[in-house]
């Protein structure tokens, strides 16, 4: 009996939560057929919102897998002086609300802060343009590869990396031969985390972004902007947009996942 | 000599592991660094290879000064306890490792792995991955890959540490086999000294961070340098204030020469070996006898017998 209840309670959570929602999402936006859906994604802002969300996390994700494997190389391999410190640094962004990294990033880059205004004089403008917006997501996805790789990392050991330089190779050869094979998949888990959250990023791009129509408008920031402009066809389109993406990412973490597993001993 | 190791220091921390160790290596010996763990035997074999650094002290390997290179550069054969093998690549790449870094032609590096193989008997293996081995083939592969490079020494961690019973066995004849067809120096590290007996020609026993004691198995279980190492050689037992060796003892039930009262508290059989547990003076001792010995004397608890040492039998006197 209590496990009736139990499934009847989930189902209806996870219905009036998840199905009903994005359900209706996608009702409103096939509702007349695929011919608006199509129209309304190929205008020329939500096409520009295709090219800046892409950009924007394309940047994220090299930046945060460039520095997610140095990083947790650092935390792993490495005995320094605040070591936990860092740890608990790269965690940061899942406690902080991104509106407060939004807010923080326009302090020190904003035109009328000392290191903004320095990058301004050289012909750089970080805030309500591109970088301040790549800067934003880099931080908020900041944990995802960190965290995907260094338990995988801790389990294989530096035995194998040892072997490798007793056999003559050098560090480099070592990190592309040995460290990175074995990391591959949850490394391949992490960036699609980091990718998955990068497009859906919001609120520190909207403070940030400035949210200029055709120049800083994301995806998401796309989506809320129609919408508050009563165009709910383009509003509804993209958002199903945004969700189809969401559904294949996380299609790709699972078909990643298992792999790692296998492959971990 | 192939390997020197003077006055080398390391500590972890405040910890010292190593106390102003000096080792010579013959080369093409097949020596056993024996000791209790947290002796200091993996950490001098570490230094060796240059996967530690020593806090003084210098490592010369063959007539080079080796102290400050890395261990890419010092042409050293490593074995891990744990085999670590490259998990991502088959048998035949694991072995061709080491051949690749240095870019040897194609063809080369697959006679020199198939021959290796073939050394080592995973010829039919070459295509499988170290996760569908045993432990014993995962070990004969990280053997093999450590050959590969050609190494001017070949340094084992506790090699067979991590195998069954029956397997380490196999492996350690194997490899005294091994070592007299290659003739490469080989050093390993091991905590059973029937292993280091049985395999080495060379033991040095390291204990505290020190070496205790270094020749021929024969010498150092015949005249050890210290209790310690008589003990962690081979079974002892205390006779008159002396350490013996539980087979140099005679045992008589008439009184004689030099001989000292005792009584049988009990009597083991163990196969071919009788081991007789006595009590000497308020003291537990026991002898070894074969069985047609205790057979002969009949013995049981309650017994009286005459122990005294056995005429050449080593002995060490306890300092009291």
């Amino acid at each position: 009996m209590a496990k009736h209840v139990l499934r009847l309670v989930a189902v209806v959570y996870v219905l009036f939560l998840l199905v009903l929602p994005v359900g209706l999402i996608v009702w409103r936006t096939f509702g007349d057929g695929l011919g608006p859906f199509a129209e309304a994604l190929t205008s020329p802002s939500a096409l520009h919102a295709f090219k800046v969300t892409l950009a924007v996390a394309g940047w994220s994700v090299v930046a945060n897998t460039v520095f997610g494997v140095g990083a947790a190389l650092l935390l792993v391999r490495h005995e320094f002086p605040g070591k936990r410190l860092l740890g608990a640094f790269i965690d940061l962004p899942m406690a902080v609300s991104p509106v407060v990294v939004g807010l923080a990033l326009i302090l020190v880059y904003g035109r009328f802060a000392p290191v903004g205004g320095l990058l301004e004089s050289w012909g750089i403008q970080v805030i309500f343009s591109t970088p301040g917006m790549v800067l934003a997501t880099v931080f908020v996805a900041l944990p995802l590869v960190v965290r995907a790789v260094v338990p995988v990392l801790e389990e294989l050991g530096d035995e194998q990396e040892q072997a490798a330089h007793t056999l003559g190779a050098g560090r480099l050869q070592v990190f592309t031969r040995i460290t990175l094979p074995g990391i591959r998949w949850a490394l391949g888990y992490g960036v699609v985390l980091c990718l998955a959250r990068s497009l859906g990023e919001y609120g520190a791009v909207a403070v940030v972004s400035g949210r200029l129509v055709d120049q800083t408008q994301t995806l998401t920031l796309f989506v809320e902007e129609r919408f508050q402009n009563f165009d709910q066809p383009a509003a509804f389109a993209a958002a199903t947009a945004l969700a189809l993406i969401a559904v294949v990412t996380l299609l790709l973490t699972k078909l990643l996942r298992p792999k790692d597993r296998s492959h971990g001993n | 000599m192939a390997i020197e190791v003077r006055d080398v220091n390391k500590s972890f921390g405040a910890t010292p592991v190593l106390h102003d160790v000096s080792l010579d290596v013959a080369a093409g010996s097949l020596t056993a660094l024996l000791g209790p763990s947290g002796g200091g035997k993996s950490t001098l074999l570490r230094v060796i290879a240059g996967l530690e650094r020593p806090d003084t002290g210098t490592v010369r390997i063959s007539g080079v000064d080796a102290t400050r290179l890395s261990p890419q550069r010092r042409n050293v054969g490593f074995v891990f306890q744990h085999y670590a093998a490259f998990k991502h690549l088959t048998v035949f790449r694991n072995v061709a490792f080491g051949l690749e870094i240095r870019k040897r032609p194609k063809d080369e590096i697959r006679k020199r792995v198939m021959e290796l193989l073939e050394l080592v008997h995973l010829e039919k293996l070459a295509d499988r991955y170290p996760s569908q081995l045993s432990g014993g083939q995962r070990q004969r592969m990280a053997l093999a890959r450590a050959l590969a490079v050609e190494p001017q020494v070949l340094l084992l961690d506790e090699p067979f540490g991590a195998l069954d019973a029956q397997v380490r066995k196999e492996l350690r004849a194997w490899l005294r086999r091994l070592h007299d067809e290659v003739h490469v120096t080989t050093v390993f590290v091991t905590h059973d000294q029937e292993e280091a007996i049985e395999v080495a020609d060379t033991i040095v026993v390291l204990a505290g961070g020190e070496v205790v004691q270094a020749g021929s198995p024969g010498e150092v279980y015949d005249n050890p340098a210290n209790p310690f190492v008589m003990r962690f050689l081979g079974p002892v037992t205390e006779l008159g204030g002396n350490l013996v060796r539980p087979h140099d003892i005679e045992i008589r039930q008439d009184p004689v020469e030099g001989g000292s009262p005792a009584v049988v508290s009990r009597v083991v059989r163990l196969g071919f070996e009788v081991r007789v547990e006595v009590e000497i003076a308020g003291q537990d001792a026991w002898v070894q006898v074969t069985r047609e010995q205790a057979d002969r004397l009949g013995l049981g608890p309650g017994d009286t017998v005459h122990l005294r040492p056995a005429p050449g039998a080593r002995s060490l006197a306890l300092a009291l």
